[in-house]
């Protein structure tokens, strides 16, 4: 499927418009990623004792797999509220420089603000990936209609894969359940080094894993922050050693 | 209370510890997306720690298992894992094929040990 040229007048609606965002979920591979990704959610929200109306709001209302596993896991492991708010809170700053580098590309000279609320809701990084490479094929006055069909569709793949991995985790086999839950430390883990382009994230990567199962030993409830904290901040020092260098 | 509700308090804690501390950077990206510089920084430093917290959570799933994950030895987890990421960098950073990887890794590693 070959987006229409952007003369044509597929575009004079903006309905056609949000059709073809949503039948650009077709397109991309990521599609697929984000199924197994939310598959692997569904199943740890299970595990981890969450009813499934928790994990498709989680879904609804977050719509950031990090921060869903994060908050997940850290509950799940008997963290305090301000614990989990924090580590949540540090893993969604990227979604700042996202919204700020995505909604120019859709904004006329003529936009609300309003009307970008929705488009920054639905920012993260597939769709931040999507919009770079679809946006270009769409009419500027077309753009927010276009997001919200490509992000709707998203969102709708991600509940399916929700609430597929949730019962899959209740009804398999031991070791089929495990297999879906070890989904999301994989997808995870392969997402996060493909998208490791500079130095700093590569280091942090490598510390983060490493540190965590260290800081796990002082058992202070707030070793996740601890080993992010300190990992993050080395790898931070690496690159501004290199740059000093360079 | 129905099964698929759950509890409600589960779900405050969801808005409280999940959607608000999240959902604050995108509305701030809204209203002040302006004049701020991408590779400003402190943003590399905030982005490698946000890294750094993901990879310690995806260590936690590894190494302090949830649910059916316990029922697999320590050993198939942490080779899982790694045959996962060597067909992943092998393969010019498939993600596909190194979760595919890794999977076959620990269900052949399972039915092999019994």
């Amino acid at each position: 499927m070959a987006l229409p040229p952007l003369d044509s007048s597929e575009w004079h609606s903006s309905f056609r418009a949000f059709a073809w965002g949503l039948r650009s979920i077709t397109q991309t591979i990521l599609t697929i990623v984000l199924f197994v990704t939310y598959l692997g959610i569904g199943a740890l929200a299970h595990d981890t004792h969450f009813s499934l109306a928790w994990a498709l709001a989680s879904t609804l209302f977050v719509w950031a797999g990090p921060a869903q596993i994060i908050l997940i896991t850290t509950l799940g492991s008997g963290a305090t509220l301000i614990q989990s708010a924090i580590a949540v809170t540090v893993s969604a700053i990227r979604l700042f420089p996202m919204v700020v580098s995505v909604l120019p590309l859709m904004r006329t000279p003529t936009t609300k603000r309003r009307e970008l609320i929705f488009a920054a809701h639905l920012t993260a990084v597939t769709l931040w990936v999507e919009c770079h490479r679809f946006l270009p094929q769409v009419p500027r006055e077309r753009r927010i209609a276009f997001v919200h069909g490509l992000g709707c569709g998203l969102v709708s793949v991600c509940l399916t894969a929700n609430t597929v991995g949730y019962f899959l985790a209740a009804n398999l086999t031991q070791t089929l359940g495990a297999a879906i839950l070890l989904l999301t430390p994989l997808s995870f883990l392969f997402s996060t080094a493909r998208n490791s382009r500079e130095i700093a994230d590569i280091v942090a990567l490598v510390l983060g894993l490493v540190l965590y199962p260290l800081a796990a030993k002082m058992n202070s409830g707030l070793d996740i922050l601890v080993s992010g904290v300190v990992a993050g901040t080395i790898a931070y020092g690496v690159h501004f050693w290199r740059e000093a260098r360079a | 209370m129905s099964a698929f509700i759950g509890d409600w308090h589960a779900l405050a804690v969801l808005f409280v510890a999940g959607v608000i501390p999240n959902q604050i950077w995108r509305m701030l990206g809204l209203w002040f997306g302006g004049g701020i510089d991408e590779g400003s920084e402190l943003l590399v430093w905030v982005r490698a720690v946000a890294t750094a917290i993901l990879a310690g959570v995806i260590a936690q799933i590894v190494v302090q298992p949830p649910g059916a994950l316990a029922s697999v030895p320590d050993v198939l987890r942490y080779g899982a894992v790694v045959a996962g990421f060597i067909v992943f960098m092998l393969t010019r950073r498939s993600i596909f094929a190194g979760v595919v990887t890794g999977e076959l890794f620990m269900l052949a590693g399972k039915w092999w040990l019994g």
